[in-house]
């Protein structure tokens, strides 16, 4: 089943909006296109519209946050790290806000609009911040979760959502606990980490993998702040090798974010897979998808190249 | 409308402020003097007449809120605040000094602050925030925003401007330090606002103008803020930057600089005299 993970985060509103009187959304004139709009359906005396204005939008929530409410703000990735990141800075994360900033279309997945609207360097952005939170749901059931969990969760998160339909990998009962990755599936030989979209091309790197008998774990860390280093530090004690893979530039990512943690803990060969220091381009999420080497074969292919190293 | 207070008694708070301010500045070694000596009547208005506050109980939810949007302004709202009851006196001699709460702008946390700024541009839209929050929550809370006139060269304000008047926030107050400069010289010849008044009254402001320095002016201009109905107001408040010692009045080099031993001892001597 295929489903945009910016559709379960509309869900998950829609529920916190019953359940939560102080729960407020803004939308930067994309309420459709983020979802933002199921809430207003139902909570329009809580939603705020801000028009074309990210940075306005970031302060206005600022000084709901500072008036005990729990405001959404929700744009487009590369608005929301971009164009507002000194608002972001200054305004929400320096004060240590419990603002939700909502990225939608993250990654080159947005497809066809092309380089301005692909958010391909959130994931940094963001979590240079000090306070900030980061997450990247796998699928529309994990961006539910993360929605609620979000919401319960004291501070500033950046949550990052697509908008393709994306395969439906996790389970109702899967757990979700900000900052604590989850093991999808277990294997002895390496572990491919990754988040977001490409959770499901490493699951199906394991499935490759396995037909030449190598035994991959892939552990979905949906949480690249705060990150899991117990996880990460016995991904590499227990199997030796890791994968990293992203749909976000290599510089300061996913990636960036796990050799950090291994570098000052254990040394073992790592291979990244994510985009290399350029912009994107028009294209449809697939095309996109195999351009930037982001398949579940350049995974595999990256594993190889790791395993050799081990 | 509450009865005017004795107006010499605010002069004679604003001549403790700028004393405060001065010797803060030049024990800090560094800070922004002229852009803090130009709004201490504004200041003064607000926490010893107008607003709603509670020194004793900082967090008291149906406090007026204030917003020091030109967040270089700090040293004055320090001393304020301080003069208020909010802090000891003597913690305004840490401005800037490593592990101080009085940073060298403003930081959240320190009793009285509302907001840490100092990125220029961004108050209002947080003044915005409250002030939504309040309607829902059917407060009578009123929203107190001072801006730079430079920092309105920031796209950003006018953004929360469009806000402001789209959701008919009645409960914003913008206040804008007219002082006439800006860092790198008279805001005229660097990127002029005017007509200013034209600009806010565009944007769908109820706009007041008053004298910056003047308590009875400033007292009476604040009292009419009530009677805007469905539109925020925005009063234009014309000011002197260094306001109060000869050599840095109207003087741009005081702009981001304090005053040395000697200096301080010569600005001193003037406040005293007046």
């Amino acid at each position: 089943m295929l489903k945009p993970t910016r559709d379960g985060f509309g869900e998950a509103l829609v529920e916190l909006g019953a359940k939560r009187e102080d729960v407020v959304v803004l939308c930067a004139d994309l309420t459709d296109s983020t979802r933002a709009g199921w809430f207003k359906k139902y909570y329009p005396e809580r939603f705020f519209g801000s028009g074309v204005s990210e940075q306005d939008m970031m302060g206005t929530a600022a000084g709901l946050a500072l008036s005990g409410k729990v405001p959404f703000a929700c744009t487009f990735g590369v608005f929301a790290a971009g164009r507002a990141w000194d608002q972001v800075r200054v305004s929400i994360a320096y004060m240590n806000l419990n603002v939700k900033i909502v990225g939608s279309h993250g990654g080159i997945s947005v497809g066809e609009d092309g380089t301005t609207h692909q958010a391909i360097e959130e994931i940094t952005l963001m979590r240079v911040l000090p306070n900030m939170s980061v997450i990247v749901p796998c699928d529309a059931i994990e961006a539910k979760k993360a929605t609620l969990a979000s919401c319960d969760y004291q501070g500033p998160v950046y949550l990052r959502l697509g908008r393709s339909p994306v395969p439906i990998i996790t389970e109702n009962n899967t757990p979700f606990e900000i900052g604590k990755a989850n093991i999808l599936q277990d294997g002895k030989d390496m572990t491919i980490i990754s988040c977001g979209h490409l959770v499901y091309e490493a699951l199906l790197a394991h499935e490759i993998l396995k037909k030449e008998n190598i035994s991959t774990r892939v552990l979905n860390l949906h949480t690249p702040k705060p990150i899991d280093k117990e996880a990460i530090l016995d991904a590499a004690g227990e199997t030796g090798a890791i994968v990293t893979a992203e749909e976000h530039l290599l510089a300061g990512g996913l990636g960036s974010a796990v050799a950090e943690v291994l570098v000052e803990n254990i040394i073992v060969p790592i291979e990244f897979v994510g985009i290399r220091d350029r912009f994107g381009e028009s294209g449809s999420p697939s095309e996109l998808f195999k351009l930037f080497k982001l398949t579940a074969e350049d995974i595999a292919e990256a594993a190889r190249r790791v395993l050799r190293r081990k | 409308m509450k009865q005017r207070p004795d107006i010499e008694y605010l002069k004679k708070i604003a001549k403790d402020i700028r004393r405060d301010i001065l010797i803060m500045l030049e024990r800090a070694g560094s800070g922004h003097t002229g852009g803090s000596l130009s709004i201490v009547e504004i200041l003064i208005t607000l926490y010893f007449y107008k607003m709603r506050h509670n020194p004793k109980e900082p967090n008291w939810k149906e406090r007026d809120i204030f917003i020091l949007s030109k967040g270089h302004g700090c040293p004055c709202l320090y001393a304020v605040l301080s003069a208020a009851g909010y802090f000891p006196k003597d913690e305004l001699f840490t401005l800037r000094k490593l592990g101080t709460r009085l940073q060298g702008h403003p930081q959240k946390g320190l009793p009285g602050i509302e907001i840490s700024s100092g990125s220029l541009g961004q108050g209002l839209s947080i003044a915005n925030g409250f002030a939504l929050a309040a309607k829902l929550d059917r407060s009578s809370k009123r929203i107190y925003c001072l801006m730079g006139d430079g920092e309105l060269d920031e796209g950003q304000v006018w953004e929360a401007a469009m806000t402001a008047s789209h959701y008919k926030l009645d409960n914003v107050c913008g206040i804008v330090d007219y002082n006439k400069f800006q860092i790198d010289g008279p805001i005229k010849d660097i990127k002029d606002l005017e007509p200013l008044r034209e600009k806010w009254s565009s944007f769908g402001w109820n706009v007041l103008e008053a004298d910056g320095h003047n308590f009875i002016s400033l007292i009476d201009t604040f009292n009419r803020i009530e009677t805007s109905k469905e539109k925020p107001t925005v009063i234009l408040a014309h000011t002197i930057k260094g306001k109060g010692v000869s050599f840095m009045e109207n003087e741009n080099s005081w702009h981001g600089v304090a005053p040395k031993k000697e200096e301080l001892e010569r600005a001193l001597k003037e406040l005293e005299g007046c």
